[in-house]
């Protein structure tokens, strides 16, 4: 689960990471309002939106004025940020974060990831902050410093200042930067999170280090015991059918194409969508309504896939094991009747019961294309396309 | 010798009174898997499914000599499970259960760090359909009917994809001497590498099927040691060539966020380990036959 920039630095502010003094604003009003209150001569407006490179997009914008900030608030509230991570269709700007302008001396970079290869807690940092992480090790990749950090004992405080004085500051801040390091990490360690980037983390012209612009994300299968993460959640930054899935427990991802799929389980899903693809078609969707394939999740899954208008053909998929082809095909022809399919379908059933569960499919009214192999099925969904 | 559990293998069920629990606990038993009991805190004492329930798993293993166990315990409780499994001598323990934080799969491995190479448990999953040896014994919830006995090791992250190769290789009279799924999850308790060195030294299998997905290290890994370590001939199905970038695809540990973790790259990185890539889904089957055959000429 991904959450805002503003709820990120107040969870790091809690954890001795010093911030730039800010608020958040759900209008022109209100944000003038917290320029006021904030005091200085410059503040920056930050739409806030679950995306980074948002200031190239446009959703940062520095104002020398209160009547600047009401200004800026205005044209950004209600509008949708089209970054290059949020896809063309953007991601709708509900509220901004008001925050005093900071002199900036340096810019740093500090990330902390899972990493998969040792199972430890990887803290990436570098001197080269404003530009991802991503570019920084294509570009600059001499200045990256790496550390992996044992879970069972936590970070130490060595271990924050060797990273500290790697990145070449001030020596008197050393202690400080050490502090702010060792915060995030028990961030991401106290609160079961996935990811904790700070970028660029800043020193001020007043030698301050500050936490200029932060993201987190978190473990969904965590979120059970962070209800003070949890409740973070800002359903307008998901895609829609996404929610919709998330919320009765379909594993759903929205694509570009136009074959809608329901399958069983996450990597027959996966190699569903790949022999769609060598067939020459393009999945509109990934949907995994888990292995067990109830007929419950099965009426989900047929609602879910008919809110897409992008699907022309739909693909079902099911490898039935313990739950069988009958009791399948049985919750197949259920959602039929509550369900009204306009486009083409072809359902390939394998596994126990098989012969039973398309006998069951064939004998009701239902109108589709059978299919008897994963290759087959894919080739009968792109051809009934050009239907 | 046979990879993990045999037909003699003792086992029990941690969370056996629960649904989950006693279903496919009688699904194991029915395939002829040696279920000795199980194990629920506070219904220790009573008999379930004509077994013994014990509070600890500890006093089950005293009492029943088990070595072999499988949890169906909620995500919540099930690093404790694994933990108090690896503490009572347990060798081999699988998790089914999906949903287990990244921390928790941290800690249960660092907590078993304190145990030697020999005591130390090997915990499967979680997140997967556990072990199967065909006909032998059943160490999971797969349906054990479409796997046929034989001489090919599969080892998987998916179940149904699992079970999709198992019956392309039954349908071409391949047989099957063990199936592992190691998980969909980021942190695993065994890796591809871990089940691939048990394949090279097990007598009963000549090939190994490994059927991947974007996201990790864990495949290069193990196409990695296959060059290196091993003589048997190890073939790759790699799933998720449409997957986009940065998004999760069901399995918690699907997907793709550093080079090397698509499904173009993982198999590019495979090839030039020597292993032989099945190149759609489909044909699975017919890969691993070639490679059977291109290894007895």
């Amino acid at each position: 689960m991904d959450i805002h920039e503003y709820q990120a630095k107040k969870i790091l502010s809690g954890f001795g990471v010093t911030i730039p003094r800010g608020g958040i604003a759900y209008s022109p009003e209100n944000a003038e309002n917290k320029a006021r209150e904030l005091g200085g001569s410059k503040w920056v407006v930050k739409a806030q939106v679950h995306s980074g490179a948002r200031g190239k997009a446009g959703g940062i914008v520095l104002c020398n004025s209160p009547l600047e900030v009401a200004q800026a608030t205005d044209k950004l509230l209600g509008k949708k940020l089209v970054t290059n991570q949020t896809g063309p269709s953007g991601k709708i700007i509900n509220r901004v974060y008001i925050e005093e302008a900071t002199d900036i001396k340096k810019e740093l970079y500090l990330g902390l990831v899972f990493d998969r290869s040792s199972e430890s807690i990887m803290v990436v940092a570098s001197t080269e902050g404003g530009m991802s992480v991503e570019e920084i090790s294509k570009e600059k990749p001499e200045t990256i410093i790496r550390s992996k950090i044992e879970v069972a004992v936590g970070m130490q405080q060595f271990q924050a200042r060797e990273i500290a004085f790697g990145l070449g500051i001030d020596p008197k801040l050393i202690s400080r930067m050490a502090d702010t390091i060792i915060g995030c990490y028990r961030a991401f360690s106290e609160l079961d999170a996935t990811m904790v980037e700070v970028n660029p983390m800043v020193i001020s012209n007043q030698g301050q280090i500050l936490a200029l612009d932060c993201k987190m994300s978190f473990d969904n299968n965590a979120l059970f015991r962070r209800s003070q993460v949890s409740e973070l959640r800002d359903k307008t930054q998901e895609n829609p059918n996404e929610v919709y899935a998330s919320d009765r427990g379909l594993n759903y991802v929205s694509l570009d194409g136009n074959i809608g799929n329901i399958i069983n389980g996450a990597g027959l899903a996966m190699a569903s969508m790949d022999m769609i693809k060598l067939a020459g078609g393009e999945p509109a969707n990934f949907l995994d309504v888990g292995g067990g394939a109830t007929p419950e999740k099965i009426v989900k899954a047929f609602k879910l896939i008919s809110m897409d208008e992008k699907v022309k053909v739909i693909l079902v998929n099911i490898f039935a094991g313990i739950n069988r082809c009958d009791w399948v095909a049985e919750g197949i022809v259920q959602a039929l009747e509550k369900i009204d399919i306009k486009v083409p379908l072809v359902i390939r059933l394998a596994g126990t019961n098989v012969e039973k569960g398309n006998k069951i499919l064939k004998d009701s009214k239902i109108n589709y294309i059978e299919a008897n192999t994963l290759e087959d099925a894919a080739n009968k969904a792109v051809k009934a396309l050009g239907k | 010798m046979t990879v993990l559990i045999d037909k003699n293998t003792k086992i029990l069920i941690q969370g056996f009174t629960g649904k989950m629990g006693s279903f496919h606990a009688e699904e194991m038993i029915k395939y002829g898997s040696n279920v000795v009991g199980g194990v629920t805190p506070g219904k220790g004492g009573l008999k379930h499914l004509n077994l013994p329930v014990f509070n600890t798993v500890k006093e089950a293993v005293n009492q029943t000599g088990a070595s072999a166990s499988i949890l169906f315990v909620p995500p919540a409780f099930a690093a404790d499970s694994a933990m108090e499994a690896a503490d009572a001598g347990i060798k081999t323990c699988v998790a089914i259960v999906d949903g287990i934080p990244s921390h928790d799969m941290i800690k249960i491995k660092r907590y078993m760090r304190r145990y030697s190479r020999i005591d130390k448990m090997t915990l499967i999953g979680p997140n997967c359909a556990g072990v199967i040896s065909p006909g032998k014994a059943m160490l999971g919830i797969m349906p054990g009917h479409i796997y046929k006995e034989g001489r090919v090791g599969i080892i998987g992250r998916s179940g149904t994809l699992g079970y999709e190769a198992a019956q392309q290789l039954k349908n071409l009279n391949i047989g099957v001497s063990t199936s592992v799924g190691i998980g969909g999850d980021p942190i695993n308790g065994s890796s591809f590498k871990d089940i691939l060195e048990k394949f090279e030294k097990d007598e009963e299998t000549d090939a190994v099927l490994m059927i991947g997905e974007i996201g990790g290290p864990q495949e290069v890994a193990a196409g990695k040691f296959a060059k290196e370590n091993m003589k048997k001939p190890v073939i790759a199905y790699i799933a998720g060539l449409t997957a986009p970038k940065g998004r999760v695809m069901g399995h918690a540990g699907a997907i793709v966020s550093a080079y090397g973790e698509s499904a173009v790259e993982k198999v590019e990185l495979l090839k030039e380990c020597g292993v032989t890539i099945s190149k759609n889904p489909s044909v699975m089957g017919e890969t691993v036959k070639a490679a059977l055959n291109g290894k007895t000429t």
